[in-house]
């Protein structure tokens, strides 16, 4: 039986095609879920994929927390559920406050889309415990706000619990402070994470492989493997 | 503008026949307005009037242009695979396996110029709207921009507020933007032009009229509320050459008539259309866009059961104040309207309310043959919806040969200073990759979003931008566009058939079919008979150009008055080429990443300076004649670079044009990573900054040399050996050798230097 992961779409969301393709291709059952639902259909994780929720005119993420399947994801959450944001999701789960931290504009005040170089730092979270602590891996970065930020007291506290999962590796492409691409809850159960690894599942489409593992970790996770 | 009762209406026009109407000030000519009075035999109310200067404006009629467009249709090769053609808002290609393509380009130029972020974001915005209002979902888009001096002041306003423009909108859409060109002249210094092409994608039967049939069904507008923005876009910006250059108030004054977007509402209109169409609930429709709701409902009608009764006051307006001739004006964005069976409004109505869309019937189809709107009961329009969306002026402007066509191509250019030495030669091709025309274009597609939805196989800097289609079999479209308006000035018709050639060519090089042409044809004042002249001679290199390649037109667009003042731009066609490709796992990218494959030039070198890159960079030349024009030459090149992409003989493939040779192995060597050690066979200065067509330069893949000489030699093609990949730098043997870091220096240096 393939495990079940929720994919949300709010209106404005544009890569909810893409993580249901990455899920596919690791090998789970991609199930949509729509942001109006309260209902998370019992999915066994969730994916909150990038793009501009509604609009995000006002502060990304903003008005994307107050949507009726948040109400129902963010307790699941807190108990437990794996969860992945990717960009704007990252920014909504910041926003929720199911991770530390917020995301704001980039320090060259222009939306960036490159490549980029991303180091593990954390492969004890459910969707990166298929990486080596240390790995470099490839994968398109495409944001305006996406320059990590947190008070001093938070960013010293996530260094020392290990909740940094990846960083970015050489070059700082947006200005996010100590390199922090992506973060974790405290248990590591939640995870988000500013480039798009659904965008680098295959060589053909995308600059590597290598954002599969995240999708891979979950499943295995979900499997008991 | 006043938006309360107590219009001018239709019984008032009767009534009043000699009261004054400022059918000037809304760009109508004299004799113009007289054509209304007759077709409508009294004045027209302030409503009509609004109606027919929007739809009769140049921008809306093709009244300057639509004599010389016929030919299109008339000479177009006999195709197969076009399913809708020239007249539809966009044409529609047939690639296969059941599915349908319909792309097309159109220019968003003179607002881009007032209002560079707004100007361009709405280009996006309109042209996605066309291919959406075909029943397709849009897939991706691509831009060609052009601009003034790199390093003008002016530049550095309008060129970041574009490209900034552009992927606010794009992005927002969630649309992968594959392609295009960015390029510079003075000549477009105070007429930038932002062209922005989109692609969609259907099942065959999924095509979409734009004819408003069956009396009692509804007319639907829905989307965002009309406001004030964007009155006399079309018939007062867009059809009409700004004022002095320095004269900054001829720019304020028409700033109001640029339109603002709103992304977000584009893509709920996108999911909220597609999804309208995938229940069977629209009977017919259409975007608004130019000319806002006088353009939609006399074209719908028009096209269909022939009437329409309309109830302007129930358009949902964002601005109480607003009167019926400025809601008929309004070029608000993300707008469509739609015709519905009564009994299929509900479900409609329901489809909309999911996505947070506004719908509102606002009126039904008759069969009176007229067009009737009234404002709260009183008829203020009453005419033959034709007389307007089909009927409107043609104008058969005179044209005449440039006084200086004759002085500028004896300014040859074989005469210019040129290196003749190994040092010499490097300097040359480092200034030539570091010309802002040539250099590394990653400032600006950086900011762009290529990888949304997962389709994008290959984007910019390719030569042309595929995407998958169908995740099975592997098929895909390649798309490219083109343009030259050094090539286009010295001789407009050869110059034209250079950028399908070039963008023909660079779908090929995807190892993709090419299929179908689509055109946006950037000119000066049609007023003028030089421009004239210029145009008459692009569209017919355009058609015979087509004919000989077997690609038929499918649509397009006109942009008149580039100009500023009586200085007119390059006449400047920009010609986009769809193909198919079979198995996008087969494409070929630009990029030297074998090490060890043999290089091999494609094609016949002959000493052609005449608007090349080189003279214009190194020497500010621009005269002479353009490289000869061989068509044939073309689609041999072409069928052998799509055997060998199918036969996987080649590891890269690249066309040389712009900057020549020493181009292209630029290009080559930094996308892939590697160097590469060339021998060259003659003169080594035309070898490397020659611009001849109908060349590309390829690795091909170890062991397949002798099967790819054959298939060269099976199609004529002259295929030089030049040398082979590999090593860290660009090696030229007997004359120099140029680091691969110092290169990527000299060619992703300027653009950041010069815009932050």
């Amino acid at each position: 039986m393939r495990a079940r992961v929720g994919v949300i779409t709010f209106p404005g969301s544009l890569d909810d095609i893409d993580a249901a393709r990455a899920v596919t291709r690791a090998g789970g059952e991609p199930v949509p879920i729509w942001h109006g639902q309260r209902d998370l259909l019992g999915v066994d994780a969730m994916i909150l994929p990038g793009g501009f929720s509604y609009g995000d005119y006002l502060r990304c993420g903003a008005i994307a927390r107050f949507a009726p399947v948040m109400s129902a994801l963010m307790p699941a959450a807190r108990a437990g559920l794996p969860v992945l944001g990717i960009c704007n999701g990252f920014q909504i789960l910041c926003e929720a406050h199911l991770l530390p931290g917020a995301l704001t504009r980039n320090a060259g005040l222009r939306f960036v889309r490159r490549d980029v170089r991303l180091r593990i730092e954390n492969t004890r979270t459910p969707w990166t415990r298929g990486y080596a602590t240390g790995q470099e891996i490839v994968v398109p970065l495409k944001s305006g706000e996406g320059a990590y930020v947190a008070g001093p007291a938070t960013l010293a506290e996530i260094e020392k619990a290990g909740q940094v999962i990846a960083r970015y590796a050489g070059i700082i492409p947006n200005g996010s402070a100590a390199g922090v691409a992506g973060v974790c809850n405290e248990s590591g159960s939640v995870v988000g994470l500013m480039p798009h690894p659904e965008h680098a599942v295959d060589e053909l489409t995308g600059p590597s492989g290598d954002g599969l593992g995240f999708f891979e970790s979950v499943l295995s996770v979900l499997a008991g493997t | 503008m006043n938006g309360g009762p107590g219009q001018d209406t239709v019984a008032a026009a009767a009534a009043t026949p000699q009261r004054p109407q400022p059918y000037a000030e809304l760009g109508l000519t004299a004799a113009e307005y007289n054509q209304i009075r007759r077709v409508l035999d009294r004045r027209p109310t302030d409503a009509e009037l609004a109606i027919y200067a929007g739809m009769w404006s140049e921008h809306c009629s093709y009244k300057s242009s639509k004599v010389h467009l016929r030919q299109f249709a008339e000479k177009a090769p006999k195709s197969a695979a076009l399913l809708a053609g020239i007249g539809q808002q966009a044409g529609v290609v047939d690639i296969g396996q059941g599915y349908a393509v319909t792309f097309k380009i159109e220019s968003h130029n003179h607002p881009s110029y007032v209002e560079p972020h707004q100007g361009a974001a709405t280009g996006i915005g309109g042209i996605v709207r066309d291919i959406l209002a075909m029943g397709a979902r849009p897939v991706a888009v691509m831009d060609a921009l052009r601009f003034g001096p790199a390093d003008a002041a002016d530049t550095r306003r309008v060129l970041p507020g574009v490209v900034g423009g552009i992927s606010f909108y794009g992005n927002c859409l969630g649309l992968p933007n594959i392609g295009g060109e960015l390029a510079f002249d003075p000549c477009y210094a105070g007429n930038p032009l932002v062209n922005a092409l989109c692609v969609g994608v259907m099942r065959h039967g999924d095509l979409k009229d734009a004819a408003a049939t069956g009396p009692g069904n509804q007319v639907v507008l829905f989307g965002a509320r009309t406001g004030p923005d964007g009155i006399g876009g079309a018939s007062v910006l867009a059809s009409a050459s700004f004022g002095n250059q320095n004269g900054a108030d001829g720019e304020s004054a028409k700033r109001p008539s640029v339109q603002v977007g709103d992304p977000f509402m584009e893509k709920l209109l996108v999911e909220c259309c597609l999804e309208l169409y995938a229940g069977g609930l629209v009977t017919a429709i259409q975007d608004l866009g130019a000319a806002g709701i006088s353009c939609a409902t006399t074209e719908l009608a028009a096209a269909g059961t022939g009437g329409m009764n309309v109830r302007l006051d129930a358009v949902p307006v964002r601005d109480a104040s607003l009167g019926p001739a400025a809601i008929l004006a309004s070029e608000s964005q993300e707008r469509m309207m739609a015709v519905v069976e009564p009994g299929h409004l509900a479900g409609f109505q329901a489809v909309c309310a999911k996505w947070g869309v506004q719908a509102t019937a606002i009126g039904e189809v008759t069969d009176t043959g007229r067009l009737r709107m009234t404002w709260h009961g009183e008829l203020i329009v009453e005419m033959p919806p034709g007389s307007a969306a089909d009927d409107g002026p043609v104008c058969h402007r005179p044209s005449a040969r440039p006084a200086g066509q004759d002085a500028l191509a004896a300014a040859d250019p074989d005469r210019l200073a040129r290196p003749a030495d190994g040092p010499g030669l490097r300097a040359a091709l480092l200034d030539l990759v570091a010309w802002p025309d040539l250099a590394d274009k990653t400032w600006a597609t950086e900011q762009y979003d290529c990888y949304v939805r997962g389709n994008t196989v290959l984007a910019m800097p390719e030569d042309a931008g595929l995407l998958r289609i169908d995740e099975q079999s592997g098929l895909g479209v390649a798309l490219a566009t083109d343009g030259n308006g050094r090539y286009c000035l010295l001789n407009p018709y050869a110059g034209t058939q250079l950028a399908l050639a070039e963008a023909y060519r660079n779908v090929a090089a995807t190892g993709a079919v090419p299929l179908a042409v689509t055109n946006c044809l950037n000119f000066g004042s049609p007023e003028d008979p030089a421009v004239m002249w210029q145009f008459e001679q692009a569209t017919a290199g355009l058609a015979d150009g087509c004919a000989a390649l077997g690609v038929p037109v499918t649509g397009g667009n006109v942009s008149f008055y580039n100009q500023t003042g009586g200085a007119a731009i390059h006449p400047t066609p920009v010609v986009g080429v769809l193909g198919v490709h079979q198995d996008v796992r087969r494409r070929l990218s630009v990029g030297f990443g074998t090490d060890g494959a043999r290089i091999v030039l494609l094609g016949r070198t002959g000493l052609e300076l005449g608007g090349s890159a080189w003279a214009r960079a190194a020497h500010g030349h621009l005269g002479g004649r353009p490289p000869r024009v061989d068509l044939e030459a073309e689609r041999a090149l072409a069928a052998v670079l799509i055997a060998a992409a199918a036969g996987g003989l080649l590891a890269a493939a690249h066309d040389v044009s712009d900057g020549g040779l020493a181009v292209a192995l630029t290009e080559s060597c930094l996308r892939g990573g590697l160097g590469c050690q060339v021998a060259l066979p003659g003169d080594p200065f035309t070898c490397l900054f020659s611009e001849s067509a109908a060349r590309a330069v390829v690795a091909v893949q170890p062991g397949a040399e002798a099967a790819f000489a054959a298939l060269a030699a099976e199609h004529g093609v002259p295929a030089e050996p030049l040398g082979r990949v590999g090593g860290a730098s660009l090696a030229v043997d007997g004359c120099f050798e140029i680091p691969l870091d110092e290169l990527a220096a000299a060619h992703a240096g300027p653009l950041p230097a010069l815009f932050g």
